[in-house]
């Protein structure tokens, strides 16, 4: 999914490095006015995961591979402004390891970190309000919304051939491409995300961002108080 | 208590994710991925350039001067975890910083960052 550089033009390219800094400038400001205290130690830890699994490419059909994006797995963790700023970090640090162009560093922010965290988070919120309010619908939702933000990440790379893409392929043939061999990598996606989620619900539930409408009832009790306190 | 165990958590995430990057990432599909073979399907995959950093230590998730292949490519991985893990850190920390006082902390209690605010 990392976009080297000559795929799209500059003009094209420049644009989708306005919209990244603009997005990413918005999600810095809203993280500092929102990050609590004990997400910022996670959220490092989210980057430096989604880094690690970024790696782990999995066959999918004839002769192809794909690895997690990670969008939704760091909006769920830790939100989606937050998140937007992880996975803009892996994006950034993999430059060092020549993955993803340095003129197309905005067209892959544009796509991974804003197209795939927010239109990602946005899929999730929908399928929460849609499902009960229990652990066992923060991962199924979760799966989900990581699966299609891996197709709207694709669809966004098509909009962008689309707009100045070099090579002169026909954008529909391309369309029909990316959002096939994308629906099979989501489907990696989906699974890696729900399984990661779910282990975080299980281990530290209260750091789960995406999860906290579920943490609120369950912190007034008592288990670990000292017997007798009373607040 | 808590924060004890919030410095477990990440130490134990940190430890998953270098053991991924480092051990496992040897024995990642080496296929082509979802946009680049859908570049060579389709016929632009030659208008890609190369990186600027294509000759750099750590092109292509290799160690340069490490000859076994799934070494070079677990230690490139380490140091791009441990790498991203400490620009995170510090770039949240920065951002907590950047936050303190125009931020509600209902969740965190008092603390540093109840000090310049104005109570009403």
């Amino acid at each position: 999914m990392h976009i080297p550089d000559g795929f799209i033009n500059a003009p094209t390219s420049l644009a989708a490095g306005a919209v990244a800094a603009g997005g990413v400038g918005v999600s810095l400001r809203k993280a500092a006015q929102t990050l609590q205290e004990k997400q910022a130690p996670l959220a490092g830890l989210v980057a430096a995961f989604i880094f690690a699994v970024q790696m782990l490419n999995f066959p999918v059909a004839a002769g192809t591979s794909g690895h997690l994006l990670g969008g939704v797995l760091a909006a769920v963790l830790v939100g989606p402004w937050a998140g937007c700023i992880c996975v803009a970090v892996v994006l950034f640090v993999q430059s060092l390891f020549a993955d993803g162009g340095l003129t197309a560093l905005g067209l892959n922010i544009t796509n991974m970190a804003i197209v795939g965290v927010f239109g990602g988070w946005a899929v999730f919120r929908l399928l929460r309000r849609a499902l009960p309010a229990t652990k066992t619908s923060v991962v199924v939702a979760s799966g989900i919304a990581a699966g299609l933000s891996v197709v709207l990440a694709a669809s966004a790379f098509v909009v962008e051939y689309a707009l100045g893409g070099n090579g002169g392929a026909p954008v529909g043939t391309v369309l029909a491409a990316m959002v096939g061999v994308h629906t099979l990598i989501g489907i990696g996606e989906g699974v890696i995300t729900a399984l990661t989620v779910g282990v975080v619900l299980g281990v530290r539930p209260d750091l789960v961002y995406g999860a906290q409408d579920l943490q609120a009832p369950l912190v007034l009790g008592t288990r670990n108080e000292p017997a007798g306190e009373v607040r | 208590m808590r924060s004890s165990n919030l410095r477990l958590f990440v130490i134990a995430g940190l430890l998953v994710a270098i053991g991924l990057a480092l051990v496992v990432s040897g024995f990642a599909s080496s296929s082509p991925d979802g946009l680049e073979k859908v570049a060579g399907d389709k016929g632009f995959l030659e208008t890609a350039q190369d990186h600027l950093f294509a000759d750099g230590p750590l092109a292509d998730y290799a160690v340069k001067g490490v000859d076994n292949e799934r070494l070079s490519t677990g230690l490139s991985g380490l140091i791009g975890v441990l790498i991203t893990f400490g620009v995170g850190l510090a770039l949240f920390a920065l951002i907590r910083a950047m936050g303190s006082g125009s931020r509600g902390d209902a969740g965190s209690p008092g603390g540093e960052d109840a000090g310049p605010t104005r109570a009403p």
